[in-house]
């Protein structure tokens, strides 16, 4: 067994690098993956193999997390093309792009007070949705044409409206409570 | 994790929340956000003939600490003239609100934003003294 730490994730689970990726074979070469590291295997050897076998199994971890989750495989594919998305120390946004990010907050906090909240929720979410879905179209387009400014665009307001999401998910388990 | 008495002040009672006329001539407004928490913060001033900064107002969307900054750097500015307000350095409003480095961001995003703002009053008050040159 070996599991080469330098290699990109990609690479460990035998898939191209682009962002749209065979979503089965990541699972299965992940759970290969997980049977050869599995700790029973290394319960008898010796302590530095058993280390080892330990840090390659969170390095599979961090791997397939990345790769299974949409957002963070872009951001991933960004930084192998060496371009940071500076999440925090570059705060300029397009100004449209932040005022409609106000209008959703505002909406989301409105929410619960609205005649049906659940409607509300679910009127902001799918705004969300189709906006994301955008954001991915035009990320992959980019990554197409090799044009990293805009892939990075792309990506930094996706990340608004990801955490957005998350916030419409806490509003509604406050809701439930 | 623990916020500081003065994050939390700021956050129970947030001063000069709301909106100035963004299309009022002596009105700067400053709009930034940070993808890394998804905050989104707008900072707005109104600045005099004299350019004294009268009024401040924001709004943000985010956590405690980016409230806070928010809300402290509109009561910094409020009697400062511009040349004074574009000293303020992130590092003044963590310090003042005690933040711990993950939040350091945070203030990062409130400089962001004065400075922003003062670079749309500016523009403005360039467009104006201009247009009134070409018409005179």
């Amino acid at each position: 067994m070996h599991v080469d730490f330098s290699k990109n994730y990609f690479d460990l689970f035998g898939l191209a690098e682009k962002f749209d990726i065979d979503n089965a074979q990541l699972v299965s070469r992940f759970q290969e993956l997980q049977k050869q590291l599995h700790p029973d295997k290394y319960a008898s050897k010796p302590d530095a193999e058993r280390r080892w076998s330990m840090q390659a199994a969170s390095f599979v971890n961090e791997a397939y997390q990345t790769l299974g989750d949409d957002l963070k495989r872009a951001i991933y594919l960004l930084t192998l093309q060496g371009v940071s998305i500076d999440e925090e120390t570059d705060t300029q946004m397009s100004p449209m792009f932040l005022m409609e990010q106000m209008e959703y907050r505002e909406a989301l906090e409105m929410a619960p007070d609205a005649s049906d909240p659940y409607q509300a929720l679910d009127a902001v979410r799918k705004n969300l949705k189709s906006a994301t879905s955008e954001q991915l179209a035009a990320f992959e387009n980019a990554c197409n044409q090799q044009s990293w400014d805009e892939a990075r665009t792309s990506v930094r307001q996706w990340q608004f409206l990801d955490k957005l999401k998350q916030e419409v998910r806490s509003a509604e388990e406050r809701l439930d409570e | 994790m623990a916020y500081s008495d003065k994050v939390l002040d700021h956050y129970e009672n947030p001063r000069n929340v709301g909106v100035l006329d963004k299309d009022d001539p002596n009105v700067g407004t400053g709009m930034v956000g940070a993808p890394a928490c998804g905050d989104v913060m707008r900072l707005q001033i109104k600045v005099n003939d004299d350019g004294i900064i009268e009024d401040a107002k924001f709004k943000t969307y985010g956590c405690g600490s980016a409230i806070a900054s928010s809300s402290l750097v509109t009561e910094m500015v409020k009697g400062k003239t511009l040349e004074e307000v574009g000293e303020i350095r992130n590092k003044h409003i963590a310090d003042e609100l005690a933040l711990p480095p993950v939040k350091i961001h945070c203030s990062v995003l409130a400089e962001d934003a004065i400075a922003a703002a003062i670079a749309d009053i500016k523009a403005k008050r360039t467009e104006k003294d201009s247009s009134e040159a070409v018409a005179s």
